[in-house]
């Protein structure tokens, strides 16, 4: 996995509310056996007309944002489906971070398997800074997670909260399987243990 | 001792580890896996030169591109990224040696209806599967949840996940339900309280009278949906609805094992002193036949009502609602019974059991469905297609002007050939109304079988109550 450590780049702001993997990646593009090539059908049905022409409306689609690195979002992004193709389309548009309130629980943590970083924060703190994201010259921001802090192109400063063991993971691009082969001697503990109190299953 | 709820009690009886900040390996009794999360978690594997730890707790069968037409066993599928993602699976099974119910076996349909109705789910397992609706096989007392394409690579490789404990909440339904409504009323109507994100970080315990009463197939339903409210998982204490259920299952205990088994079930319940993290109770005679009018699965309401305004929100809803209605093609204000409808389709992993079925035969039985209103009947799996015909649901069905399909996802993802036009709108039992849910532009609004069989009648969103007056 690539390794997370700082990134700076433009935010784009997209505030609607409750956008879901279906929004993210639609259900067409999931018949892909690869992980990779996704980016360009990310947010398919927001980003491109019946005749496949860019929407210029669209975020993504404007020339101030269409290299963004970094979403700031409404609440509850990612819900719906399991679908690890929606981080590996952001992943693979070149957006590494996701800024919101609220993360769905299952996008939220195969984000972390994807280089990716969802950052959560408080309300008020994600208004300051998909107002600076929708005003050009701040939409460029920086974030370092060993510091794990947010500075915007104005010097303001917001620090947030991650998960230490998914932090790590990020800043050293770990493999989650490797780390557990090594505790495969209990796994094969558990193993034996239950074989005799449940061997039913 | 501590008091401990049943997701405290299957949570303990799976740690394999845990770290000093919290972090968890979890051991996963069943890995189901599907067509379409899968490939590049095998592919994953070969890479890496790993193999499936447990191929005898790993399940394999093909549903989301499965076409659900007669003619599909002919062999032809004719999307060819749909065959090439179907070939794949059937490649990775054999090669791994997993359980499989491949497109041809009477067995074989959509893995949350296969799963329970080959005993492979039980009571305080943990069931994990590259897909959200998971959340079903909590029915059975079972810690079950959807995880991404790399944790399957994870559940394949080491048979463990690693997990960060949820909060406890308690969804409680009180009382009776009233004539008209379904298991699905009452998932939905626990949606419409808690919002879609109101069960982000918890895992929903659901109790009460109302899911005592309730069979396992209504309580499948129940369960799942708590993943459209944002939980990671639902779950239900297993009771001797469930334990007549699992008996005689081809993967279920039979004998001595039985009878140990059951003595480990019967203690699956949440101690009485309990604390949970959030408790919500409605009371089941508060619920009427809901429908979602929006495109989001919280946009509930009776069929009574009409269709709200984006003022009746408040903060990011207000958008949200405004894109809803214009993508919807509704007016607030304009009565819900008086939306017209062009498909109906019953089915999915959420509705698509025998129960279900019957409730649907029962509004259909002597009756027309609305001309020009496409009506796709789809069972969840090959045997519960077989129990219809054996009941003479089908017969119903096709009398009616329905089309009785083979098993499999159809309509509820647009995966397969089974999809809304642009502008198409369709009464379905199926879980999701997102944009696009069921094909770019369709326009989807959910609800429990009998109230879709109702608007297949009528062609518009019915008060099914009404029919059962008549």
């Amino acid at each position: 996995m690539d390794k997370f450590e700082k990134l700076s780049g433009t935010a784009a702001p997209m505030p609607l509310i409750n956008i879901d993997t279906d929004m993210i990646i639609p259900k067409l593009f999931l018949k892909t056996i690869k992980r990779s090539g996704l980016g360009v059908n990310l947010f398919d049905e927001m980003r491109y007309d019946d005749n496949r022409n860019e929407i210029p409306d669209f975020v993504l689609n404007k020339p101030a944002y269409r290299d963004a690195k970094i979403i700031v979002t409404g609440d509850n992004f990612g819900c719906g489906s399991s679908r690890e193709h929606a981080p590996w389309a952001i992943k693979d548009f070149g957006i590494s971070c996701v800024i919101s309130t609220s993360f769905a629980d299952i996008f939220f943590n195969n984000c972390f398997k994807n280089g990716i970083l969802p950052i959560v924060l408080p309300k008020e703190q994600v208004d300051i800074l998909m107002e600076d994201a929708q005003n050009g010259a701040n939409a460029r921001i920086e974030i370092d997670l060993a510091a794990q802090t947010i500075t915007s192109a104005d010097g303001k400063v917001i620090s947030f909260e991650v998960d230490a063991f998914k932090k790590q993971c990020l800043l050293e691009g770990l493999d989650d399987i490797g780390l557990t082969l090594k505790k495969s001697s209990a796994i094969d503990a558990f193993e034996s243990a239950a074989a005799t109190a449940r061997p039913w299953v | 001792m501590t008091a401990t709820t049943l997701y405290d009690k299957i949570w303990d009886a799976h740690l394999v580890s845990t770290d000093a900040d919290g972090t968890a390996l979890l051991y996963i009794d069943r890995h189901l896996v599907h067509e379409v999360t899968s490939p590049q978690a095998f592919e994953g594997l070969r890479d890496a030169g790993r193999t499936v730890h447990a191929p005898d707790k790993t399940i394999a069968v093909p549903d989301h591109n499965v076409p659900t037409t007669l003619d599909r066993n002919n062999g032809i599928v004719e999307n060819e990224e749909s065959r090439i993602q179907l070939e794949a699976l059937d490649k990775n099974a054999r090669d791994f040696g997993i359980h499989y119910y491949p497109v041809d076996d009477v067995r074989q349909g959509i893995v949350h209806i296969v799963g329970p109705e080959q005993g492979w789910t039980l009571p305080g397992m943990t069931v994990v599967c590259g897909d959200s609706h998971t959340a079903t096989h909590g029915a059975f007392g079972a810690l079950a949840h959807g995880i991404g394409t790399s944790e399957v690579e994870h559940v394949l490789a080491t048979q463990t996940l690693i997990q960060t404990k949820s909060k406890n909440m308690k969804v409680e339904i009180t009382g009776q339900l009233r004539p008209g409504v379904t298991a699905k009323d009452v998932t939905m109507a626990v949606i419409g309280a808690t919002g879609t994100a109101g069960g982000t970080g918890y895992v929903i315990e659901y109790c009460g009278q109302v899911i005592r009463d309730m069979s396992m197939e209504g309580r499948m339903t129940v369960c799942n949906m708590a993943i459209e409210g944002g939980a990671r998982a639902g779950l239900i204490a297993p009771d001797q609805t469930t334990f007549d259920y699992v008996m005689g299952r081809p993967h279920a205990p039979k004998g001595a094992a039985w009878e140990q088994a059951m003595l480990w079930w019967k203690t699956l319940v949440t101690d009485d002193d309990a604390v949970f993290d959030e408790v919500l109770v409605i009371k089941g005679e508060d619920i009427a036949p809901l429908v979602t009018w929006g495109t989001s699965p919280e946009d509930v309401l009776p069929i009574t009502a009409t269709v709200p305004a984006p003022a009746d929100f408040t903060g990011g809803k207000v958008d949200a609602v405004e894109r809803s209605l214009d993508y919807m093609g509704l007016t607030a204000g304009q009565n819900l019974t008086d939306i017209e409808i062009d498909v109906v389709f019953i089915g999915s992993c959420t509705n698509g059991r025998i129960e279900d079925l019957r409730a649907a035969a029962k509004i259909l039985d002597g009756q027309k469905i609305k001309s020009g209103v496409r009506t796709l009947i789809v069972p969840g799996s090959g045997l519960v297609r077989a129990q219809a015909e054996e009941e003479g649901l089908d017969k119903i069905f096709l009398d009616a002007g329905a089309e009785w399909r083979l098993a499999g996802c159809s309509m509820c993802l647009a995966m397969n050939p089974d999809y809304l036009e642009p502008g198409e709108r369709c009464a379905a039992t199926s879980n999701r109304n997102f944009e696009g849910r069921q094909g770019r532009g369709g326009r989807t609004h959910l609800m429990s079988p009998a109230m879709a069989a109702a608007a297949a009648i009528t062609g518009h969103l019915t008060d099914v109550r009404e029919m059962m007056n008549s």
